[in-house]
């Protein structure tokens, strides 16, 4: 069977499409759930009686992956292209290249998505550095254990006639110093080290904890689940921050799950389509829940993000086409915050994302005032843009980026900072 | 040499340390851990040099710069960083810093610093 070099991603999209978690499927291939992982970003290639009882379980005909391939080559060649910026590349005859020489067609499609991880990586680690309050206090308190142990030593070392009591004292500081130091060393270690662990593109913090583990679950819970809770999945997130943002967003699922029950949601959204305002309507309830919920459908294949009053995002699930920040602000350009200052009005639009080969999506946003203190205390505001995708012809739509640092809209009026890419771009 | 150094560490150690050298030299060290703190005392005692942290509870190393510097009666108290990071030291060098040291710093290091610093 010759394998296409997105044989994984065609392969995650049907389980996904299938609703099968990650795990329940490499059990029944008899593989693990972190080496299906790794064929499903396309990381190890698959192919022979795996590949076969890889199709069975998903229902794929076997030589469907086959037969699709020059089409996914294809259309992975033209996104190459079309982030190939001042480069001329013929576009003409792609089809005649794939088929000619798929193999180079393969490897430049994933040289190409390999690019656009390291790129995603080289954001994340450069905001990181930048803006990360873990560790940059973790280093600072490195630092300051560090200097310490210095300044002492040396008195130590230097000082011929030190006065018993405060030799004795330095010893005592010393020694505490050297624990501090050990600790906030290992501390520091450990952090680093999860980070890589659960992906290569940077160093996970609590919130990428969480979204790694959501997305390791097809961003969808059962209600039974739901009600049954995950203690066992929650107790095994690294840090304390993430277990803790864990439990908050299952108590919120578990919330919206109870008023808007998947049955009776899924129909709803099959009489009137994935329109979060219309279904809000319809099962009055806020605009915000209908959004969470048309995410956790697999069939929809939305994605989501919020934000509170501040424009942090606070939940990222990505979708096709639209790569997500993982760190810093987004785009000041999305609809998300457009909502965000128009609270309780529906916006809709549709959007290019910058260097997606002219890929649309239709979003909608939605913003929400609360008042949990009471009218004393501060209005809150929370908002969500639900992000679908968009193949109808359109005359127009708003170009926007992910965030500045990697968006190569030099021109962009909204540009609040140069991007870490230009140079390379252009 | 004589005169009186605020020092102002929320690190007990480092600041137990930097007392040391810089008493045994003859000056005289007075120690605060608070950001607050340490601007009335710049203001009420007029220190002849200040050695001021970057990362402070109360008000921050530089919004206490700042303070300083804004202050006519205070603008000309020479103030030391002790500083993490280049961009730290490049923030302490606009908010009107007259030196620096990075940590971890050697105590001779710092004793030269001090010394010219009085000294000029």
């Amino acid at each position: 069977m010759p394998l296409s070099a997105l044989t994984g991603t065609r392969l995650r999209e049907r389980r996904l499409a299938n609703g099968i978690r990650q795990a329940d499927l490499a059990a029944t291939v008899g593989i693990s759930a972190s080496y299906l992982n790794l064929i499903e970003h396309d990381r190890r290639k698959v192919g022979g009686t795996l590949l076969v009882r890889l199709a069975d379980a998903l229902g794929f005909d076997r030589n469907a992956l086959a037969q699709g391939s020059d089409t996914v080559l294809i259309e992975g060649l033209q996104s190459a292209a079309s982030r190939g910026g001042a480069l001329s590349v013929e576009l003409t005859g792609l089809e005649d290249f794939a088929s000619r020489f798929p193999g180079w067609a393969g490897l430049l499609v994933a040289t190409d998505a390999r690019v656009q991880t390291l790129e995603r990586a080289v954001e994340a680690l450069n905001d990181r550095m930048t803006h990360d309050p873990h560790l940059s206090q973790s280093l600072h308190e490195v630092l300051s254990s560090l200097s310490s142990v210095r300044a002492t030593a040396s008195i130590l070392a230097e000082t011929e006639d030190l006065d018993p009591d405060w030799a004795a004292r330095f010893h005592r500081n010393l020694h505490h110093d050297s624990e501090r130091l050990a600790v906030g060393a290992e501390a520091l270690v450990a952090y680093l080290d999860a980070g890589s662990a659960i992906a290569e593109q940077g160093i996970a913090a609590p919130q990428e904890e969480v979204e790694d583990w959501l997305k390791a679950r097809g961003w969808s819970f059962a209600d039974a689940t739901l009600v049954e809770g995950c203690d066992d999945e929650v107790a095994a997130l690294a840090s304390t921050a993430a277990r803790s943002l864990a439990r908050a967003y299952l108590a919120r699922a578990l919330g919206d799950a109870r008023a808007l029950p998947m049955a009776e949601f899924a129909q709803a959204v099959a009489e009137v389509g994935p329109d979060p305002f219309a279904l809000a309507e319809s099962f009055a309830c806020d605009p915000l829940l209908v959004m969470r919920r048309l995410a956790s459908l697999p069939d929809v294949g939305a994605g989501l993000v919020t934000c509170d009053a501040s424009g942090t995002l606070t939940f990222r699930k990505p979708t096709a086409g639209f790569p997500l920040p993982r760190f810093g602000a987004a785009c000041p350009l999305w609809p998300l915050y457009a909502a965000l200052g128009r609270p309780s009005q529906p916006v809709e639009t549709v959007v290019e994302m910058a260097g997606q080969g002219g890929r649309l999506h239709r979003v909608l946003a939605w913003a929400t005032p609360g008042h949990p203190m009471g009218l004393r205390g501060p209005e809150l505001r929370e908002a969500a843009m639900l992000i679908l995708p968009d193949d109808q012809p359109r005359q127009t739509a708003l170009p926007i980026g992910s965030s500045c640092r990697i968006c190569p809209r030099q021109t962009c009026p909204a540009r609040r900072e140069p991007s870490i890419l230009s140079e390379a771009r252009s | 040499m004589t005169g009186h150094v605020l020092l102002v560490e929320d690190e007990p150690n480092i600041a137990e340390a930097i007392r040391f050298i810089l008493a045994r030299d003859g000056l005289r060290v007075s120690h605060l851990a608070d950001g607050l703190e340490a601007l009335a005392a710049v203001r009420g005692d007029r220190p002849d040099l200040v050695i001021l942290d970057h990362m402070l509870p109360g008000l921050s190393g530089l919004e206490i710069l700042s303070a300083i510097r804004a202050d006519p009666d205070t603008r000309t108290v020479p103030v030391m960083m002790l500083t993490a990071r280049g961009r730290d030291r490049e923030a302490a060098e606009r908010a009107g810093a007259d030196r620096f040291i990075s940590k971890p710093f050697s105590n001779a290091e710092i004793l030269a610093e001090v010394r010219a610093m009085m000294n000029r």
